[in-house]
Formats: structure tokens, sequence, C-alpha cells
């Protein structure tokens, strides 16, 4: 599904963003991305929504090589992904549903069919009574699942999810982060940037932890060495 | 589509001064242009009037025989340009002189003897009219043995020529500066109307909009404002020219308005002047930001 194979990631003012990163991620998996604030989290999710291109190594997403992606591949690439973000990214003036209803009619989904669809993403994720309701009617915790049920409406097979929880209090982070694991156990790939080390302790997902760039700890890794041993 | 005209529409309820400046901008712009088009194209009218009575007059030699004259005018008749040729005899000659020159009436009466020449007169066809074609006509005249001199208004075809090719000149310099102005104008609208929604660009992009359903609203937008622009301008083109020709009658009478395809021709410049500054904002907007 994604495979990183020795990426580096600079900038042209010299800055070192990545630093020979490997990794896979297979299906159905859920994967933690954690580590300090410029760790690298952000940068491996550009990377891997064709944002930024790789300057050394391979990424690739879903039969997308990221190194070589076009223009006009990015929107082919990114209607394969579901993506969200801290600050939900949600436009004030539309309504949920509408909001949900926003990334349909970028891609030119049948006008038919949109409703259905986009009902059936705000039941997923529990806002089917508030459908109507704008942006600012709603929590911190309804916004983002907003935001969740946006990413999800084009059935992308990976969800990547840049520290989601990060403005929400405790009780609207564990509705998002149980939401995140109910979307993983459907089968979709759910790749998590997060600095919530609580979150990450009380399950045994698979965490990549980066320093300064690097990988420092995988746990597949971990797993697959502490079986050797 | 529907969504693409909401957009649109949405962006001239959003910034209705903005909208207005840059429709105003492509309207004077064309405007400029097509006043100097209508001058030019009067000077045309004009001309062609003009032309419709160019001749070239041959003066024949005094006692030429009448056969030698007939059989001549016959083969000028046959050259590719002439579209008639009539033959004036002294006597007409004079008799014309005395009609046409009053103030000369009485000297031409108590003459004893009739002092002009015989000619032929040539009227050229249409579109053989310029001073190229008619000096190449003339020197062939001076060719006929009997043919004494040659005489054409060369020297005023030529310069209404001039005149004509000069208002046309200007008229596309000073337009196209205007032109130059209105498209930084809707550029720098589209840029303002760009900046006010890149949140909403922003989330387009992320959930997968291609390039060209980002730019189809805006495109759509410059180009329904340079529409705008182009129709607003022929309206005042349309005011001045009424205004000239019901207060200046006379010289100017039979003055003309611009033909169906050159009011398409100016709305289409106003239509592609929005499209193109547009496209130019709408570019830079989308290589800066990812």
């Amino acid at each position: 599904m994604i495979r990183f194979h020795h990426v580096f990631k600079s900038y042209p003012n010299g800055a070192v963003a990545l630093k020979d990163v490997s990794f896979q991620i297979n299906k159905g998996e859920f994967v933690f991305l954690t580590g300090h604030s410029g760790a690298g989290k952000s940068t491996i999710l550009k990377l891997l929504f064709g944002e930024q291109r790789p300057t050394g190594g391979e990424a690739r997403v879903s039969n997308f090589l990221v190194n070589t992606l076009k223009p006009d591949d990015v929107p082919r690439l990114r209607r394969r992904l579901g993506i969200v973000f801290q600050d939900f990214r949600l436009l004030d003036g539309r309504t949920a549903s509408e909001n949900v209803a926003f990334a349909l009619e970028v891609t030119g989904a049948r006008a038919d069919t949109m409703p259905a669809r986009v009902m059936r993403v705000l039941t997923q994720v529990g806002l089917a009574a508030k459908a109507r309701a704008y942006p600012r009617e709603l929590s911190g915790g309804e916004q983002q699942r907003v935001a969740i049920a946006r990413a999800l409406v084009n059935d992308p097979p990976v969800l990547l999810a840049d520290e989601p929880t990060g403005n929400l209090d405790e009780r609207a982070t564990r509705g998002v982060f149980q939401l995140l694991r109910e979307i993983n156990s459907g089968g979709t790939v759910v790749v998590m940037a997060t600095h919530d080390l609580d979150l990450v302790r009380q399950t045994t997902y698979r965490t990549i932890e980066l320093r300064d760039g690097g990988v420092v700890f995988d746990s597949a890794d971990d797993a697959g060495a502490a079986g050797a041993t | 589509m529907r969504l693409l005209l909401r957009e649109v529409l949405l962006s001239f309820r959003r910034t209705p001064l903005l909208s207005a400046l840059s429709i105003t901008a492509i309207a004077f712009s064309l405007f400029t242009v097509g006043l100097f088009g209508l001058v030019a194209i009067n000077l045309r009218q004009a001309l062609r009037g003009v032309e419709e009575r160019v001749e070239i007059i041959a003066f024949v030699l005094h006692g030429t025989p009448t056969e030698t004259i007939t059989l001549a005018s016959q083969d000028v008749a046959a050259f590719p340009e002439v579209r008639e040729v009539s033959f004036v005899s002294e006597d007409e000659a004079l008799a014309r002189a005395r009609k046409e020159l009053v103030e000369f009436r009485d000297a031409y009466r108590d003459l004893q003897v009739n002092p002009l020449p015989a000619s032929l007169e040539v009227r050229l066809k249409e579109g053989f009219r310029d001073s190229r074609h008619v000096q190449d006509v003339a020197e062939r005249l001076k060719g006929f043995r009997f043919v004494e001199d040659v005489r054409y208004g060369r020297d005023w075809i030529a310069r209404l020529d001039q005149l004509r090719n000069l208002t046309g000149l200007v008229g596309l310099l000073i337009g196209g500066a205007f032109a130059a102005v209105a498209v930084v104008i809707i550029g720098v609208t589209i840029r303002l109307t760009l900046l006010q929604r890149a949140r909403e660009i922003a989330i387009m992009r992320v959930v997968g909009a291609t390039n060209w359903f980002i730019r189809g609203p805006f495109l759509l937008d410059g180009a329904l404002k340079g529409l705008l622009g182009g129709l607003l301008s022929l309206a005042l083109c349309y005011a001045s020219y009424m205004l000239f020709r019901d207060n200046i009658a006379g010289a100017l009478a039979g003055m003309i308005f611009f033909g169906v395809d050159q009011m398409f021709l100016i709305v289409l410049f106003g239509l592609l002047l929005g499209l193109g500054g547009s496209l130019v904002s709408v570019g830079r907007h989308l290589r800066d930001v990812r």
C-alpha cells in the first residue's frame, strides 16, 4: 500500500526534513507516526499525498510513485486518499453535509447519488442529526468528525491524519480516535501522525517514531527483532 | 456546470465594486479602440466615395483621327483594372467647361478657337483604385502615341491611404495600452478573489480537485467580465456615434457604425482580455500554492 525506500527530503535552503527513511505499510494496518514537532511526521504525510516530492530514495503510495508524480496525477492520487488535519479545514459558509458533499462535487461525482453517500458517511461518524449545522455551531470534536466524513466519502483505501486530535479535549480525542479505529477495522489503512503518547500507549498499533528526520523506532521491526532473539 | 455558474455569480456578489472596476477597465480600453476604429471605418467609407470618382484623364493630341481613338479606347477598356472608358471630344469638353466653370463662361463664349483638348476618361474597378494601380494604368496610357498628357490625383490618393492607416495604427497603439491596463486590473481583481478564497482552494486541492476544476470558475468569471466590458464598450461607441452623427451634419453626414462582424470582434476581444487576465492570475496562484 505504502512503501518508503531510503527516502530523503531536503529543501533548497539546506534544511533536511527526512534522512534515509524506510518503511512499508500493508493493507489493513493502523500506524502511528510519532515524534516531536519538526521530527518529520508532517513531511512524511506531505510526501504521501503528493504535496512534496522526495529528494532521494523512492516513495510509493497505492501504485503511485511520488517521485515522478505529474501535476495531473496529484488529484488522482488524492482521490484515493482521505486526508484529515489538525485544524479540520472545513468551509465556514457550508453546512456539515455541504462540506462533505464538497469532496464529491470536486471529483465530479453524480449529483443524484450525492445525498445518499453524504448521509451514509455522516451516519458513520455519528453526525447524521447535525447534517445541517454550520461548523461554528459544532464542537471541535464534531468538526473533526465532519472532516473525517469528508475524507471518507470517496471510499479511499488509505486515510492520512495529521494530528487529528491536536486541537481537541480529552473526551473528544477519545471519540475521534475510536472513530479512526472503527474505520481501520473496516479495512482502511490509517496513518496517524500524533505526539499524544498516551493515545499511542493505549493500543498495540504499530508505531514509527521519528527524530530529526530519521526513524529511530519502528515497532514492526522491533517485533521482528524480538522474534529473532 | 451548475456548480460553475453558482461560483461565478457568487464572485460578482461578493466583490461588486471590484467586478465593476474590471468591467469598466475593459470597457474603456475597448472604447478607445472602438472610437479609433469608428474613425478608421468612416474614413474608409469616405475614401470609397472618393475613389469611386477616381479618374485618369488622358489628353489626346489635337488632330488625332477618331478611329484611332475609338480603337485605342477599346484596348484600354480591355485592361483588367478598367471599368469604363469614355471619350470626351473637344466640343464636349468646351460645352462642359462652359457649364461647370461659370466664372469663365464669358471667356469661353468669346473664343474663336477651342483651346481644350479631347480626352479619354478612365474609371477603374473597385479594388484597383489605390495609388499603385492608378499609376500603373496611367503609365500604360502614356504609352499611346496620341496621348499628350495623363493626369490623376496621385498625391492625395496616397495621402488619404496614409491617413487611414495612421488612424488605425494610433487606435491600436492607444487601445493596446489601455488593454494592457485592463488585463492587469482583471488579474489583480481575480488575484484578490483568489487570496480571499485561498483556504477554499487549498481544501479543494486536498480533496482531489483538478487544476482545471479550480480554474474553471475563475476563468469563466474573467471571461464574463470581459464579455460585459466588450458589450459596454460597444454601447459607449454607439452613444458617441449617435452624438457625432446628430450634431455634426454636412461633411460627416452618412457616417457609418460597425458591422455585425466588427461588433462581434470587439466583444470577442473583450472576452479574451478577461480570460487572459484571469488565466495569468490563476496560473500564478496555483503555482505558488500547492
